[in-house]
Formats: structure tokens, sequence, C-alpha cells
């Protein structure tokens, strides 16, 4: 039998005022797994992210973690789960070890504070107050108290936001440490190589809902899409005419381009083009999949667009 | 680990860090502490005159009258500002979520704020006290029975102001404007309650409003323990010390309900 889902949520709408924060999101993160949810400003993440904390209660919808309903599980419920705050206020004049070891002392099975320290990256510092912190080293002891309770479940709101690439690269291992141990991670993130270094799934949030969920590699048709095969002839292949492939183009920068779906078929035509003009190698050649970053954009404009529409449609009928 | 120990526990770990931190924070220390001192010997130094009682009773030096009215208001000070203010800014800044997050019972974060007003109350108390005997020659009572009065003010007044100020924290919308939103209660309270001059003074229609709260009828009965009984009469009729600590049990429990109805545990996008 497989393990019941870590997060289960289904139709969660949730507005304020006029404005549609959730419109009917759907959601489920198996135990173990690493789950990041993409999106720009005001998509919905941390409206989603709070009601799955059990911070909001949504409009409409259903939603349980670790198979409660969050609005409603009361302490030892939160003993399960780590939550780590994008920016929340401070005990600023609490040393690191002591405000750890205080966090610590709400949970019935906590880590060692000293080595939660270590692990965030913070070893040296455990005498500072937080005051004097730097903001990078702030963000550690947010993940420091998110994680000090030994969660099944982190929740880790933008975690790295506001950190030098290395701090970023210290706080991804300590994320994959506790994925390591079978943990469930939620993470929200404005860094598309954090959802592709961190997280088995993604799911891109628009205007509160998916745009597109899979796994990083393959999510909004990556895997399937168009691939774009570009070189840049030289020598004997720049004076012949290119073959007669549909779609290929010559690029300002004296590249030649062609997006197709079927890039390996593409690549055998143009071996065999160059082999018969004597060139055995196709200089610079190229095969590209949309990154991640293209899929979002991608996804990001095409809802802005259907909303321009959206929004032109009532001005012309009254015009 | 049973549940009441457990609590038990954890509201002694919230003092412990509620503790450091009040003492930690010298803005914090200077306007508790300081404040209420400087009140003491400023107004003590001003108001070096004897209050003439009736013929054959001894005059009584004003410091005598002013101290007891300080304590009172220092304890409003420590229970109901303090914690106004600080809760709100917890709530404002994001800790409380912080803590709301964790499996803390959130009866123990309260816990914790009110048993530091109590603490901090009976800092206050002889922080105030020693000032007053030892540079303004202020007599303490010998009467068990007035110690007992004392007790018992100090216990409902702190216990009743530190609630209110839980409850007042619902009408704070943000962190900084906390001070701007309790101070003024506070101080148009002192004034009409007759902490910094003779409650006679003050016009009959103001201690009526003055008498609804809880700062009037703890200065009233601590007064009574300080004070002849002729000062009682002058003032206030009598000392009515049975009708003052009546009044504040009731705010006790009024104050515990009203904090339970309007406390929101966490503030902010909606």
């Amino acid at each position: 039998m497989a393990a019941p889902p870590a997060i289960a949520a289904r139709g969660l709408v949730k507005r304020y005022g006029a404005v549609e924060a959730l419109a009917g999101v759907d959601l489920e993160v198996a135990a173990g797994e690493v789950f990041a949810l993409l999106g720009p400003n005001g998509a919905g993440k941390t409206t989603l992210v709070e009601i799955l904390e059990g911070f909001r209660r949504p409009g409409a919808g259903e939603a349980r973690v670790l198979g409660e309903d969050p609005a409603r599980a009361g302490p030892a419920w939160r003993a399960r789960i780590g939550v780590v705050f994008q920016s929340a206020g401070f005990f600023d004049v609490l040393t690191v070890r002591e405000v750890v070891a205080h966090f610590a002392s709400f949970y019935p099975a906590p880590l060692d504070p000293a080595r939660v320290i270590a692990m965030v990256g913070l070893d040296g510092q455990e005498r500072r107050r937080l005051k004097h912190l730097s903001g990078g080293q702030k963000r550690r002891v947010d993940l420091a108290l998110g994680i000090v309770g030994d969660p099944e479940l982190i929740f880790l709101d933008e975690p790295t936001t506001g950190l030098d690439p290395e701090g970023r690269r210290q706080l991804w291992a300590v994320i994959r440490q506790f994925a390591a141990l079978g943990k469930t991670v939620l993470l929200t993130t404005h860094y598309l190589e954090e959802a592709e270094a961190l997280a088995d799934r993604v799911a891109i949030i628009i205007r509160g809902r998916f745009a597109a969920q899979g796994a990083p590699a393959a999510i909004g048709g990556r895997e399937e899409g168009r691939a774009t095969v570009t070189f840049h002839p030289a020598g004997r292949l720049a004076e012949a005419p290119l073959p007669p492939l549909p779609g290929l183009e010559r690029l300002p920068d004296g590249r030649v381009a062609l997006a197709t779906a079927a890039p390996t078929r593409a690549v055998a035509e143009l071996a065999r083009w160059a082999e018969a003009l004597g060139e055995p190698e196709l200089p610079g050649l190229e095969i590209r999949r949309p990154t991640l970053e293209d899929v979002y954009l991608r996804l990001v404009r095409a809802h802005d667009a259907e909303a321009d529409a959206a929004a032109a449609l009532p001005a012309g009928g009254s015009a | 680990m049973t549940g009441s120990r457990r609590f038990a526990r954890l509201a002694l770990l919230r003092l412990q860090v509620e503790l450091l931190t009040f003492f930690r924070t010298p803005d914090q220390l200077f306007f508790t502490f300081l404040l209420p001192v400087l009140f003491v010997v400023v107004f003590s130094t001003i108001f070096s005159g004897d209050i003439q009682g009736p013929p054959g009773e001894p005059a009584v030096p004003f410091p005598q009258y002013f101290v007891p009215g300080m304590i009172a208001s220092g304890i409003v000070s420590v229970t109901f500002a303090n914690l106004a203010t600080g809760i709100a800014i917890e709530q404002h800044e994001g800790l409380l979520r912080r803590l709301a997050a964790t499996p803390l019972p959130r009866s123990a974060y309260f816990a914790g704020k009110v048993a530091l007003a109590f603490v901090t109350s009976v800092l206050i108390v002889i922080v105030i006290l020693a000032i007053g005997v030892a540079a303004f020659g202020v007599s303490l009572p010998r009467e068990p029975a007035k110690w007992a009065v004392f007790a018992a003010v100090l216990f409902l007044g702190a216990g009743s102001c530190s609630l209110l100020g839980i409850a007042y924290t619902r009408i704070i919308r943000s962190a900084g404007s906390a001070p701007a939103v309790v101070q003024p209660p506070y101080l148009v309270l002192q004034f009409i309650s007759g902490v910094f001059l003779q409650y006679s003074v003050v016009p009959g229609w103001l201690q009526a409003v003055a008498s609804v709260f809880p700062l009037k009828w703890m200065a009233q009965a601590l007064r009574s323990v300080f004070l002849p009984d002729w000062i009682g009469r002058d003032d206030y009729g009598s000392w009515q010390t049975g009708t003052a600590l009546l009044v504040l049990a009731a705010w006790f429990a009024g104050a515990a309900v009203l904090a339970r109805l309007s406390f929101r545990w966490s503030r902010g996008q909606g």
C-alpha cells in the first residue's frame, strides 16, 4: 500500500475582496517528496502555503496536511511540521544559541540545537545577538528555527532570498540532507535554478491557478516540445546553400538555427549535408531544450496576454 | 510528561526569555524604572510641603501621599502599557507567527507575558518604595492587615491590567504606533485618578470617569495602606478598601473575558 500523501488539497479558493488569490488549486505532495512552487509575485504562492500551514482558512476547498485539517490541527500536529518564514520579526536581543535552544524546547523530540546551528552554517556565531547578524545569517536562523523540531514536513518560503551564492548552496545542502532522511519539503521560490536543483516536482502558479505541474525536466512539455538546433557554418559550409529543411534560418550573428520537434532527424540531415561538402563536423553545434525559465516565462506571458485580452473586451464593447 | 507539567515548564521557559529580553532592552528598562523614579524625585522635591490635617491630627508630608499613587501608576505601566506595547510589536513584526508555527501552547505565551508583568510589578514596587523611604522619609505601615491589602492590590491590579493590556492590542494597528496608542489613555487616567495630585482636586465628573477604571481604585487602596484615615475621609469620603478590592477583582474577571474575545493571534495581510 502506498503511503498516504503528506499534502492533499482539492479545489482551494481564497478571495481577498475582489481579488481571487487562489482560484481552485489541487495539490498532492507525496511523503518524502520535495515540491517547489514557482510563480510571480502575487500569484498566490504565499496564500497557498499559509493555508497549508494553518494560518489561513480557504474560502472553499479542502486541505489535508499529514492527515489533518491544518486550520483545526493542534500542537501535536505542529510538532510534526516546520515552518521557515520569509520575513518574520526577530528576537533581536537574544543570541543565536538562546533562540534556537528556546525553540527546540517547544518540541517533544527536537534536534540538538548545537548541531542545527552547525548544519545551517552558523557555528562560531552562537553567542552573537540576532540584531548583530547580517541578512544572510538571519536567513540561516530562519532555517534553523524551522528544522530544530525535527519535523516530518518542512515549509520553506523563499528560503534563499538574500543569500550569496555560497550561502545558497549551503542551504540547498541542508534541504537535501533533510530530503534524504525521507522528509517532505514544500518550498516556494523565485529562483528557477533553485527549483531545478532541489525539487522532485514543480508547480508553476499564475493568478491563483496551477499553469503547469511536473518534474522540472519535463514540465511544460520540456521533453516533448520543440528543441532548437544551432550551428555556425564556417569554411565551405558558409558558402554553400543550406539544405532544404523547413524552418531553417540564418541568425544575425551568422549562426544557423532550426526550431524543430524532431531534432535528431534534423541533425542527421545536416550531418549528411556537411559530409557531402567534405566537412565532417558542424561547428558550434548545439541542441537546446527549453529551460525551466523558458517554460516559466512562456506561461507567464501567455497568461498576461490572456488577461489583457479579457480586460480589453468590456472596454471594446462599451466604445 | 503530563499536560500541566509541560505547560508549567514552557511558561517558565517563556518567562525566562521574556526577562532576558526585558533586561537586555535598555530603552525599556529606562522607561519602566527610571521614569517613575524620576517622577517620585521631581514631585517629592517640588511639593515638599505637608498636607495639613484636621485639628489634633499630625500633618502628612506630601511624599507619603505621592508614593502610593506612584506605585499604582508604576504597576499599570509595567502591566498594561508594557504588555500592550510589547505584544503589539511581536504581533505586527511576525514574532507571534513564528511561535504560532510551533507546538508551544498559546496559553504558555500569555502565561509568560503575565508572569513578566508580575515580576516587573514587584520590582517597580521595591524600587519606588526604596527611593521613597531612603530619600523622602516615607514611613511603611506596621500592621499585617495593611500589607495584606497591599499584596491584594498588587495581585489584582497587576493581573487585571495585564489582561487589559492583552485585550488592548486589538486596537493597535502597527508596531510603530503602539506606544502612541497606549500612552495617552494611561496618561489621562493618571491625572484624573489623582496620581500626580490630590484626588480631591479632580473635578467630580472626571472622578466619575476615573472610578470606572482600575487605576483610581489601586491608588486609593494603596493610599489606605500608607495614610491615616482622615485623608481617606477628605479625599474619597472613606477609604472604601473593600469596594476597591471588589472592583479590581471584577476587572480581573472582566479583563480575562475581554482578552480572550478580542485578541488576534496573527495579524497581517488579511
